[in-house]
């Protein structure tokens, strides 16, 4: 078990002219269950995989437990990971793939047998020891790989999108049973991956990715409930947080909204009069089909019964807004609803820059 | 009230599959056909080639033919050499193909697509017009007529269909299982011995099938690199206008009977070890 230190990484690929990582900076302390989470393209494998050495950085350090492995080759990095695509030894039974690092390792054949018994009863792969990959399911290979991966007391615990091959209801039984496992381990992870989902449930940190640069790095809930920035909220949350041109009043009160007005949050007090951008995400809005003093006045556009509630697509001031409702929420579109913000829920950015206003 | 169900469409489905079926014996007899009628004639005594009508069924079996055949001048050696140049050319071509194979599957190299070109280039000169300048530069080399030299041409000859059958062998490994290997303590010759190959090896077993039966058939640049040690094509070919009927069905019989046991064997590693694919 280790930290990890990145600092500046700069990586571009050969032939490509815009920088994969784009002088990335992270710490991740020892234990800690870290998330890179971003779009495709954003760099967030390839930060990985610099850290795994399956890619050598252009310039900028990695060093894991105070030792720079920056340029090190991946089998001399005490790491373990979990692949995609799960990459187990298809020619090999069962038994050998989850034994395979310890045997590179040079670990006496009793104990390996032991850590292989140990992980197979942990992920249910005891019956299968003696199969081949090909007569497993896709479910049970992830598993397999899982395996391979913990039982080497590695360093740190590297997965890049282990479940984005499952179905869904396998990804979301096998998120928690992971969750699990990493914990009782308590080993360091980095864990890639582009659902937010899974992100939120499973870090102790989520890193924000786009274009090559790190957008927000905090607490799952923080960067749930503060977004940095505009594409952060957009990319975190189901449905994303709503976006609407507002502005702010001159004495700083209120924020209008076409024709109408909201109470603003305190902090928009030192940006009286200017052009915002409101954030905020739909279970934060009260739906009311009778006004109560502060409400604004919608039009509904879709309803859409998701079970546990009801999702409405609403338009205020001629822009499109979701909103979460009970699902004994009775309404139809074209009907008018009133909508109740919360100043405390509400985030507010810049519309030129898109970052978070903050109170100066 | 019941519908007419119409069944016109199985018909045709039943149809089609049985066209599909005469299609592949008619195929299949016509690949069959001249190699049992070659061993039929191998395997009949001398007098029964020549009488009329001949025979289709093995009526008259005999070895005394093809032990004739075994026994006259330079034929049991020719077939020893052309052995010790088929698995020669084999070794060879791995050896130096297989690497070759692999680097250009995973390495992006300046020349790369030139080179891959290039390759294709031996072939595209007549046998004829490569051996002959070989055949004075092994002269002065002083291998001329020995079976090294016919390795060499043969090597050669099987290089490009070895390396270009062996990188797409490698391009089908996924890159994520070399690197897990890499990832859990594998050197890169580790996880090229330990992962890569063993996956690798169906493929390229095909290749070997390749090449194996082109040094075996290979007659041109055999018969102009060697006078006494002949393989077994040149020295067939060499005695074939002034030799008997019966000589030559033997001949072929013998020629045909190595390269089909070769393929036999190989084809367990054609069909998939694992009994899947391989991703």
């Amino acid at each position: 078990m280790a930290d990890i230190q990145i600092s500046n990484l700069v990586k571009t690929y050969p032939g490509g002219s815009e920088r994969a990582t784009d002088d990335v900076s992270l710490s991740i302390r020892d234990g800690e269950f870290t998330v890179l989470l971003g779009p495709s393209g954003c760099g967030k494998t390839t930060l990985l995989r610099m850290i795994a050495g399956l890619e050598l950085p252009d310039s900028g350090s990695i060093s894991i437990g105070g030792r720079d492995v920056t340029y090190l080759p991946p089998n001399k990095r005490n790491l373990s990971m979990v692949f995609q695509s799960y990459a187990v030894f298809p020619h090999r039974k069962v038994r050998y793939n989850i034994g395979f690092g310890l045997k590179m390792a040079k670990v006496p054949a009793d104990e390996i047998e032991r850590k292989v018994q140990w992980a197979a009863d942990l992920l249910q792969l005891g019956p299968y020891l003696d199969r081949l990959p090909a007569n497993l399911s896709g479910g049970q290979r992830q598993r397999v790989a899982v395996a391979r991966a913990i039982v080497m007391d590695a360093d740190v615990l590297l997965m890049d999108e282990p479940l984005s091959n499952l179905d869904a209801l396998l990804r979301l039984t096998f998120r928690s049973e992971l969750k699990k496992i990493v914990q009782d381990l308590g080993t360091t992870t980095v864990y890639v991956t582009h659902d937010q989902s899974e992100a939120l449930s499973l870090g102790d940190q989520v890193a924000v990715m786009r274009k090559g640069r790190i957008a927000q790095l905090g607490d799952p809930l923080d960067v749930y409930d503060a977004p940095a920035d505009r594409f952060v909220g957009g990319f975190i949350g189901s449905p994303p947080m709503n976006f609407l041109d507002a502005a702010v009043s001159h004495d700083g009160g209120t924020l209008v909204l076409g024709e109408q007005q909201l109470m603003a949050p305190s902090i928009l007090r030192s940006f009286a009069g200017k052009d915002v951008l409101l954030g905020v995400r739909a279970e934060n809005v009260a739906v009311n089909s009778t006004r109560s003093s502060g409400d604004v006045a919608a039009t509904v556009l879709v309803v859409e019964p998701m079970g546990s509630t009801t999702l409405l697509t609403v338009e205020v001031d001629g822009h499109p807004l979701k909103v979460q409702a009970p699902p004994t929420f009775k309404t139809a579109p074209h009907r008018t609803v009133w909508l109740g913000f919360a100043p405390n829920t509400m985030r507010v950015y810049d519309r030129e820059t898109s970052m978070a206003l903050e109170a100066s | 009230m019941s519908t007419t169900v119409d069944t016109t469409p199985i018909g045709r489905r039943k149809r089609n599959r049985i066209l599909l079926q005469a299609a592949c014996i008619a195929v299949s007899l016509f690949m069959l056909i001249p190699i049992y009628l070659i061993s039929l004639a191998a395997l009949s005594s001398r007098e029964s080639l020549n009488e009329f009508p001949l025979s289709l069924l093995p009526t008259h079996f005999s070895v005394e033919t093809l032990n004739a055949f075994l026994g006259s001048t330079g034929i049991f050696g020719a077939l020893g050499n052309s052995l010790i140049v088929g698995a020669g050319t084999l070794l060879l071509s791995a050896l130096i193909g297989v690497p070759a194979g692999y680097a250009l599957a995973r390495f992006t190299f300046p020349g790369k697509d030139p080179y891959q070109l290039f390759l294709l280039f031996t072939r595209a000169l007549p046998i004829v017009v490569l051996s002959v300048p070989l055949a004075r530069l092994f002269l002065t080399v002083d291998i001329y007529d020995t079976t090294y030299a016919v390795i060499l041409l043969h090597t050669a000859l099987a290089l490009p269909t070895t390396i270009l059958i062996s990188a797409s062998v490698f391009l089908s490994v996924p890159i994520d299982v070399e690197e897990a290997a890499r990832l859990f303590g594998c050197s890169p010759l580790g996880a090229f011995g330990r992962v890569v190959l063993p996956m690798a090896l169906p493929g390229l077993a095909a290749a070997s099938i390749f090449t194996f039966v082109m040094s075996w058939n290979e007659v041109l640049g055999a018969s102009i690199l060697t006078l006494d040690h002949r393989t077994l094509p040149a020295q067939v070919l060499s005695s074939l206008s002034d030799s008997p009927l019966a000589y030559r069905f033997a001949g072929g019989f013998a020629l045909v009977i190595p390269s089909i046991i070769f393929i036999a064997l190989m084809r367990r590693y054609l069909t998939n070890m694992w009994g899947s694919t391989i991703r």
